[in-house]
Order: C-alpha cells, then structure tokens, then sequence
C-alpha cells in the first residue's frame, strides 16, 4: 500500500483521473500540493496572470474537449478571483473542479491571514463543494467532484483543502476509488419510453415543426443524432447561442441562431410553429422574450437531463428527463418505427408549404443570403469582420468570444457546422472570457486554429493572460473589433437612452495595442483600411507560431440587428435596422 | 397554497445552509424550518413549510431534489398526513387570570410545564392552526413569550419518508 501525504494524494489523484493540464496559481496555504506538483511533474501547469482567467482557460478546456476543467487556487483572493469564472461554468452548464486552498483547519473561523469562507462564497454558483476536513478523505473527495462535474447536468464543484490537510511529513494509505456512487445523485439514464412515443406521435402529426437546441445537445454529445433526426424528417433547426454547432450551420435545414438577436427567419418560424421540439435548451428570456406571448400555438415537446429545467419558464406539454443522446437515439428509432406503420407521416405537404414559407422569411431578412448591413460606406463593418474571419479559417477555427457586440456579430456571421467549436459566455455573460478561454482551448488543440473575438473593452478585462499566452506557446488569434466604445452599452443607449452615452466611451484612453503586442513579444496588426482586413486577416493565420492581434477599426456606430423588441414582444417582434422593424 | 415539505438530507457540514441558501437564492419563501438527525446518524431530516402555487412548489421540491446532499423528499400535503408543532408560551398569569388561562390550556390540552407566582409557561402541540387558536383565546396583553418549534410532519397510513 502506497502512502502518501496529503499534498500528493491530490497530485496523484488529478493524475489517475487522467487530467491534462491544472490552471492555477499558488499562494501560502497550497504551497504543499505546489511541491508536490514540482516534485510530480507529470500534470503540467499553467501558471496565469490572475485566477479568474485561472477558471476560464479551464472552462475553454472544458468546453472545446468535453472533460472537466481543473483549477487549483490559494485561499483568500486567490478563491475569491476565481468565483467570477465559476459562476460563467455554473451558468452554462461547465464540468469544472476548482481546488482552493484553505487557512489552516484550526485557523478557520478566526479571521486568519487570507482566510475567506470559499465554500459559503461559493455555494450558490456551484454543483456541489466540499471542505475537506481529514487527509484520508482526498481521494474519494476528488474523484466524487470529477464524477459531479461531469455527470448529469455538469457543472463546477469546489474542493476546499486547509493548508495542514496537505501537510507533507503526515503520510496516509492512498487508493484512487475506481468508480463512485452516491445515494442522493441519481441522474437519469434513459428517457421515459411512454413519453418519448407520445411525443414523437405528437412530432410527426405537426404541420408546422421547429427543433430548438441548446447547449445541453453539444454538453451531451447529441449531435449527430441531432442532426440525423432532423434530417429524417426535413424540419426546420434552430439552436440558441450556447448551442451554435450542435446542427451544420451550412445546411439548408438550419435557420440560424433564435432569441434576442436571432435570424428573423428562426424567430418567425418558432413563433407561428404548432410544435417545438426543445432538445437541451431553458427556454432563457434571451430566446422567449415576453413569455406570456411566447408562441401561443405550439405545443412543447422538452427534453433535458435536469427536471428543474422543465417547466421553468414555459410549461411543457410534453416533458422528458434524460441525457439527450440516449433519448435522441430513442426518438430517431420510434420516429422510424411509427413511419414504417404509416408511411404518410409526417404530412409532406403541410411540410413544403412551411419550407416554402420558412424559405420566404429567409429570402426577405436571412443574415446569409443577401448583406443585411451596408455595404456602401467604405467603413469596416464588423459583420465584415466575422465573414472574413470565416474565410480564412474555412470555418474551421475554434472561436471564443467576449461578450457585446462582437460575441452576436460572431455568432451571427461565423456558421458554426460543429460542436464544441464556439467557446461563449452564454448565460453569465462575462467580459474578459475570450482570451483565457482561448488559450485553454489552444492547450488542448495546438494544431487547430484558435480565434478570440474580442472587443477593445472586453480585452482589457484578461489581457494580463497575454504573458501566460507567451510563457506557454498559445498562439491564438486575437480579432479585436475596435469601435472605441462599449458597443452594447452604446447600442442600448442608442436606442433607449436618446443616445446618451453614460460611461460608455473610451476617448483617447485606448493603449496602442500594436505596441502593447510588442511589448508582451506577440504581433499587433492595425487595421483601418477595408481594403487591408483580408490581407491582414489571412497573415494573422500565416503566423502559425506567433499569437496574432488584430485590431480593426470598424464602424464605430454599427447596430447588432435583427433585435427583439422588449419589453411586451414576442418571439416574432423585431428591429431590423436602426429604421425598420417586422 | 401552503405545503410541507420533508427531507431527507445528508448530515453533513454545510448541508443545511444549502437548503436554506436555495430558498433566499430563488426568492421562495420558508414559513417554518425544523432539522434533527434520524435513527440513521448520517441522516437529518429536514421539515419546511412554504407559500405558492403549484408551479412554484414543484420548482421548488426539483430544485431541492438537485442539491446533492438531498436523498430524498415529499411534499406531505400531497396526501394524508399528521403535522405537529410544539409551542411554549409564558402568559403573566395573576389574580383570577390564573384560573382562566389554566382552563384554556386545559381546553386544548396543553399543559403548565413551570408556575411562578406571577407567570405560567404553558407547552401545547399540535397543527400549527391550533397553536393559533390557542394564542387568540387568551389575553394579548398576558403574552410575554412564545416560542414555536416549527412544523414536523409525518404521512398516515402505511407510507414512509425512508431510504
């Protein structure tokens, strides 16, 4: 029997659960588990600038690969920092283990130096937390928190560990528990038959169908029986912003992103449809807008693996608890089985008629078939950007965002045709995710293209991460799309505010980001000129080993549009510029 | 609508906040709120009474249901069931009020668990609308202190909150 003390009990157990890379930063009450980790040198590390960039590249980890993000902080600030990140992975879903150090055990309570209550903090953003109060507890401990992480709905757990738990002269037996049970965490492994056949009879006698996905299709690996669904039956697919990929963007049956700055054609189309096939999504008030006139004649068909996602917002008529793929499985086969019976199914005509109806709406606003945005000013548009973005990458790239503008102008111009390849910060929408996201996701794929677009304010909130991204080879592309404010903010004073501008302007206080690239030993790019954004686009990505930053000057007045109306409109309310709307 | 919850929680540190922090968290209200541990050391069972509609309360028994450290509940308002709450009130009790309050406690079987010369401290249980009655029954001014345990609930018949 192997003994070991504290400190590399939780060394050894991040590396029986095979993790790949800990973000983190050290501080007094974890400098244990640092030597340990010294002296182990098998999991690398990777030393950031600031912790809650620490939680984000772990997150872009955790969402490009699948498998849990591993964080390992100090106690005090170092827990504190990290809570901003957490609470992003909590909001949409992340599997995520935080390791935070803790005062000593009898210290705590006592106000000792760089003491907070981490799990308190903690406990309403995260899936579960623990404090560990007994050295021998450590590896049940961790691989509990891997398997809530990452199981069910996943989402971030936090192990707390005081400094004399992790003492390294006390030594104790250590054994990795292979698989873990818990009598209170049980989640559901297979929909309910009865359910999913009712549902699907319901599916199948609709005239006018929409399948909704969210981020829970791409989290549950239900792509590609998404897609082969949908296919089966010619419907029509829209996915929200966390679910971007989870259908081919590129193919005719996808309508685009729905919700607040969704494609008209998505947003009519659930708005007149008779039945929604909800598969992974929480019906957000970024997608339903005012729910009292969210689609009043669809009935609801909602497939999630929490029940507290059902009927939470709008009520389903059709409720199924379950891991999307096992259901998506079930569902492709009734669907086979009830067509097999009565070859009529579904109604080919009322079909065609809804396409050619579908087909209308995007002829008249499709973001993708025509330029809805001007194209006459000789002012870089940021809708631009993105497009060119796509060309260089062939669609390819893993993009991250911040949030703002540029996150929707991304989301809107960059088709996505799979999973885990746009990396956002849905739910919390926080500022400063992109370029932390961004190096963790180029940890995990050095070969793939990674892009992080970004806006001027965005960026300042991580760009310490710009040293990390140098001491560790993470040469991701940077698409900063500068318009001097915050463009959002701007956007909504624009429209609300009678254009006053309250805190939301830059003026001349900008640092010049080509120097500042410099200065860090990356490449800045400047970009002023239409003209030079595709050369300048394609030999930011001929730079293979060098992280890139684009800074382009767009249109500093540009509107994100299509744009619910709010508050007291539904789905199909929407400006379509600064002068029309539906 | 008011409903009672019952749960079985595990007992571990922190537990507790955990249900309490979903209530504040989610804007749900908590009326009462009692917790002990069961014959299962590992266990504590957690009983709550709350305010809402169908609606909220089925968000609000699968958000309970989520916490990890929640094994099992039931809402027992769904079904037949007894619910208890154990209150202890000191009432001034002097002059001919001594003899009143005696026969009230009398009426609804409380009992004086400690006599002064000026107070009484009188012990009733029972469903918390007793409990209720009791204190409009006697004087207001008499009140001096009331001390109320919260709601405990069981279910009748043959079904068991258990694991």
């Amino acid at each position: 029997m192997e003994m070991l003390s504290g400190g590399e009990m939780v060394v050894r157990a991040l590396e029986d659960e095979g993790v790949e890379f800990i973000f983190g930063y050290p501080g007094g009450s974890v400098l244990h588990i640092y030597d340990a980790l010294f002296k182990s040198n098998k999991v690398p590390h990777i030393l950031v600038r600031h912790e809650q960039a620490a939680t984000h590249a772990a997150d872009g980890y955790a969402r490009a690969t699948g498998k849990p993000g591993v964080v390992l902080v100090t106690s005090g600030p170092g827990a504190t920092n990290a809570i901003t990140g957490i609470a992003t992975a909590y909001m949409d879903s992340i599997p995520m283990v935080v390791i935070s150090g803790q005062v000593q055990s009898h210290l705590i309570g006592g106000d000792a130096f760089q003491e907070t209550d981490m799990v308190g903090i903690s406990r309403p953003i995260v899936k579960h937390s623990y404090l560990i109060k007994d050295p021998r507890e450590i590896p049940e401990t961790i691989k509990k928190a891997f398997y809530l992480a990452a199981s069910g709905r996943p989402g971030p757990v936090v192990i707390d560990i005081p400094k004399d738990i992790t003492n390294p002269t006390d030594k104790y037996e250590y054994v990795y528990p292979d698989t873990m049970k818990l009598r209170s965490y049980t989640p559901a492994t297979r929909g309910h038959s009865g359910q999913i056949k009712k549902a699907m009879q319901l599916l199948l006698s609709a005239q006018r169908p929409v399948i909704y996905t969210g981020g829970g299709v791409i989290l549950g690996n239900g792509s590609e029986l998404l897609t082969e669904l949908a296919q089966e039956l010619n419907y029509p697919v829209t996915n929200t912003l966390m679910g971007l990929g989870a259908y081919p963007a590129t193919d005719k049956q996808f309508l685009g992103m729905l919700g607040m700055h969704g494609f008209v054609e998505a947003n009519n189309a659930m708005h007149h449809s008779d039945v929604i096939l909800a598969v992974g999504a929480r019906f957000d008030d970024r997608v339903t807008n005012t729910i009292s006139k969210f689609c009043p004649t669809a009935k609801i068909i909602h497939v999630d693996i929490d029940p507290a996602s059902i009927s939470k917002t709008v009520t389903a008529d059709i409720p199924i608890v379950g891991p999307v793929d096992v259901v998506l499985k079930d569902m492709l086969a009734q669907v086979r089985d009830l067509r097999a019976a009565d070859k009529s199914l579904p109604d080919t005509e009322a079909l065609d008629s809804w396409w050619k109806q579908i087909n209308e709406w995007r002829d008249e606003h499709g973001l993708w078939t025509a330029p809805r945005y001007d194209t006459e000013s000789g002012l870089i548009k940021p809708q631009q950007v993105i497009e060119s973005l796509y060309r260089a990458t062939n669609g390819e790239a893993y993009v991250t965002s911040d949030v703002g503008q540029h996150q929707m102008f991304a989301a809107q111009f960059y088709k996505f045709d799979k999973p885990r390849r746009w990396i956002n910060s849905g739910g919390l929408g926080t500022m400063g995710f992109g370029l932390p996201a961004a190096m963790g996701v180029k940890m995990a794929f050095p070969d793939s293209d990674v892009a992080c677009v970004t806006g001027e304010g965005s960026i300042q909130m991580n760009i310490q991460e710009l040293s990390t991204c140098s001491q560790y080879g993470a040469p991701v592309k940077i698409i900063n799309l500068n318009n001097g404010y915050l463009g959002m903010v701007k956007q909504w004073q624009d429209m609300q505010y009678a254009g006053r501008y309250s805190s939301s302007v830059y003026e001349e206080s900008l640092p010049d980001f080509v120097k500042l690239m410099e200065a860090y030993g990356h490449v800045g790019i400047r970009v002023e000129k239409l003209e030079d954004l595709e050369d300048a686009m394609d030999e930011a990505f001929k730079l293979k080993d060098r992280l890139v930053f684009l800074d382009v000057y767009v249109d500093r007045h540009e509107h994100v549009y299509p744009m619910q109306i709010a508050p007291n409109g539904s789905m199909r309310d929407m400006y379509l510029s600064k002068t029309e709307r539906t | 609508m008011r409903h009672i919850i019952s749960v079985l929680l595990e007992n571990e540190p922190g537990a507790l906040s955990r249900v309490v922090g979903l209530f504040s968290q989610r804007g749900y209200n908590i009326e009462t709120l009692n917790v002990a541990p069961t014959e299962d050391s590992t266990l504590s069972r957690l009983t709550l009474t709350t305010l809402g509609d169908d609606q909220k309360i089925e968000q609000i028994t699968k958000h309970l249901n989520r916490l990890i450290d929640v094994v099992k509940l039931v809402d027992l308002t769904e079904g037949a069931h007894i619910e208890r709450e154990l209150m202890m009130v000191k009432v001034r009790a002097t002059g001919a009020q001594r003899a009143e309050i005696k026969r009230c406690t009398d009426i609804f079987r409380g009992q004086i668990v400690d006599v002064g010369p000026t107070v009484y401290t009188i012990q009733i249980a029972g469903p918390s609308d007793k409990l209720d009655a009791f204190l409009d029954s006697i004087d207001d001014t008499a009140i001096m202190e009331v001390v109320r345990s919260g709601v405990s609930g069981i279910a009748r018949g043959e079904k068991v909150l258990s694991l």
